[in-house]
């Protein structure tokens, strides 16, 4: 490729983009950046189909994910039944479709619980400072000690018949993974809080709400919404594991993880049951992961 | 004037002689590892409306330390203040609850500060940051407080402001920045602006226009206005009164004609003299000797008596008194007559 002809209109006319443009603030030039991102583009798109999905799976597939025939149990693949038939006869492909829901409700409220309880505590705690930060710091370090899915084992096996499923799933994920953000938070609000325009702000008559949250949010906000990103598509892995574990969604809820852990015992014989769910879910997880990184280096050139 | 205050304070009138504001026997301690650093030792002075004090002193001086107690914007701990007052209309301030002391900040008594860069929110527009004033604290709804905003930018004299106020700060330059500052400080009309170095970032020309800006802005609200520097050349125009500061204690305070005629403390003499003088263009500039001192470990004495060309013995076992020279002067030196006859 030549260089010779791109150059200079590149650099200027970027520039007199930005001066016609509204004001460039943080968010309007992380969107710039990011609109020219492939890897933000690519899962962008992937992470619309599978909300598509989510939202309106009969768009995708006509037929019953429960409507199971045992005397067509494990079929290979044919043209009405695209990925085959599992151990139950049921049809994977349109199962495959409507598990997306589940996961996907599973990986936004936990991120967003997470999110929002983290980083209120966080936001809290850094902006309080003395006791209130020595009480909840402790508190955080005490969840972090749990091991992950051993600590959601435990919290989904305990309640199980007390609580709706996938509710557990999200209460038992929430409850590990708060302390990630409360962390993050509390750090990106200390950095924020030395600065002089909240000193500022003070002079000038903010009380305390107003500072945390017009002043020190908006300045706080943007490594949080990077790891809530990131971690969607974690969540959605955790989901799946503990619902292969036998402890998540269940029966006659769907999901990718049960429709994994179903298939298992056949898996030499049938592995394409398997094969699919396993396969949308590695792709759902890599969407949002790549979606949480290209969100990363435009909110965050530092860290590229 | 129409203002909604707060019934916290007595307004105008009901505080007989009182000073509009009147610092009186501040002290302020930081407790730190390292020990108890004493920041301010029993700084006494008052503001009355329309006129112009400026405090003066080298970094470590406690000028801005006493600035920010009156704001009640110390952070405690690790900040105490274990004696004084601050009487604003006769009422103690450093009495009143926190809730009390918002309704005062930036309603009844503003600061802006050095770098106005930094003392902006950079994730939101002027526009919005000003008119936040009003929306917050007479809940305007956002449309009036708009309007409101960019009045106070022509105010403040910032060109097209019309079509500024959508911008972010970092599109401003440095003066611009500190104008808009300004105009949140005086968004409200309080009745006591201080000012805390508010031209030590910009450059010179500059630093000349945002003086004569607040001068203007004074003369047509009539507040007090306490400009704290470390630049004596900035003060001669626009000050009224001068407190000298040193080691967190008030050596020399004067009107501003009197204080550069003829100093009354070896400190405030040797400050003058190490002013750059187009006259003495070729010879050594004056530098006052040795260092400020460690607040950690203040000198026995007078506070200055390590630097000073004046020092006796009863300098370093006496701390010497504010002396009042005449109504209106006072110095904080054992020898101030020799001083102000020595210049």
């Amino acid at each position: 490729m030549s260089s010779s002809v791109a150059s200079p209109p590149q650099s200027g006319g970027r520039h007199q983009k930005k001066q016609n443009d509204k004001p460039a603030s943080l968010w309007s030039d992380a969107w710039y950046d990011l609109r020219r991102k492939p890897a933000f583009v690519i899962s962008a798109i992937l992470i619309g189909v599978l909300l598509l999905m989510a939202i309106w799976p009969t768009l995708f597939s006509s037929v019953d994910p429960r409507a199971c025939d045992l005397s067509v149990a494990r079929q290979a693949p044919s043209a009405g039944h695209l990925f085959g038939r599992d151990n139950l006869g049921c049809d994977v492909y349109s199962r495959t479709i409507h598990a997306a829901r589940n996961s996907i409700v599973i990986g936004v409220l936990t991120t967003v619980l997470v999110a929002v309880i983290g980083g209120l505590l966080g936001m809290v705690a850094a902006f309080y400072a003395s006791m209130t930060d020595t009480v909840l710091s402790r508190l955080t370090e005490i969840f972090f000690a749990i091991p992950g899915i051993l600590g959601a084992l435990l919290i989904a096996s305990t309640f199980r018949d007390q609580i709706n499923s996938i509710l557990l799933v999200i209460v038992s994920l929430t409850v590990l993974s708060w302390p990630m953000t409360f962390r993050i938070m509390r750090a990106a609000v200390i950095t924020a809080k030395n600065q002089d325009f909240v000193v500022a702000a003070r002079a000038l008559g903010a009380g305390p709400s107003r500072l945390m949250f017009r002043h020190l949010l908006p300045n706080a906000l943007a490594p949080v919404i990077v790891v809530s990103t990131i971690n969607l598509g974690v969540f959605i892995a955790a989901e799946a594991a503990l619902s292969f574990l036998g402890v998540g969604v269940q029966s006659p809820d769907i999901s990718w993880g049960l429709m994994i852990s179903d298939a298992r015992d056949r898996f030499l014989d049938a592995p394409l049951p398997l094969i699919f769910p396993a396969v949308f879910l590695s792709i759902t997880v890599l969407a949002f992961i790549m979606l949480g990184d290209a969100v990363r280096d435009a909110l965050d050139p530092k860290l590229r | 004037m129409a203002k909604t205050k707060n019934d916290l304070l007595p307004s105008e009138g009901g505080f007989g002689n009182e000073p509009l504001l009147a610092v009186d026997n501040l002290h302020v301690e930081f407790h730190t590892r390292a020990g108890v650093v004493k920041a301010v030792n029993g700084v006494s002075y008052s503001l009355s409306a329309g006129e112009t004090l400026a405090v003066l002193g080298e970094s470590g001086s406690g000028k801005s330390v006493t600035a920010q107690a009156i704001m009640g914007i110390l952070d405690m701990p690790p900040a105490v203040i274990p004696k004084g007052e601050v009487r604003f209309r006769g009422t103690d301030l450093l009495r009143l609850s926190e809730d009390a002391r918002t309704q005062v900040r930036g309603q009844r008594i503003a600061m802006i500060f050095q770098d106005a860069l930094s003392s902006l929110n950079p994730v939101f527009t002027v526009g919005w940051q000003i008119s936040e004033m009003f929306r917050v604290h007479r809940g305007m709804s956002k449309r009036d407080a708009m309007k409101k905003a960019v009045e106070l930018m022509e105010r403040v004299r910032i060109p097209a402001a019309k079509q500024r106020v959508n911008d972010y700060p970092h599109q401003f330059s440095g003066g611009m920045r500190q104008r808009i500052m300004i105009a949140m400080a005086i968004a409200l009309d309080p009745e006591v602006l201080i000012a805390d170095e508010p031209t030590t970032a910009l450059d010179v020309t500059v630093q000349a226009q945002i003086m004569e800006l607040l001068a203007d802005l004074q003369r047509e609200s009539n507040m007090g206005l306490i400009l704290i520097t470390h630049d004596l050349g900035v003060v001669a125009d626009v000050a009224d009164k001068i407190a000298v500061m040193y080691g967190g204690r008030i050596v020399e305070n004067a009107p501003v004609h009197d204080i550069y005629k003829a100093p009354a403390h070896p400190y405030t003499k040797g400050l003058l003299e190490s002013i750059p003088r187009v006259d003495l263009k070729g010879q050594e500039l004056y530098a006052i000797k040795g260092l400020p001192p460690n607040l950690l470990d203040m000198p026995s004495g007078c506070a200055f008596n390590p630097r000073c060309p004046y020092r006796q013995d009863n300098c370093v076992t006496d701390v010497p008194p504010l002396h009042e020279i005449s109504g209106v002067r006072s110095s904080a030196c054992h020898y101030w007559r020799e001083v102000l006859d020595g210049s």
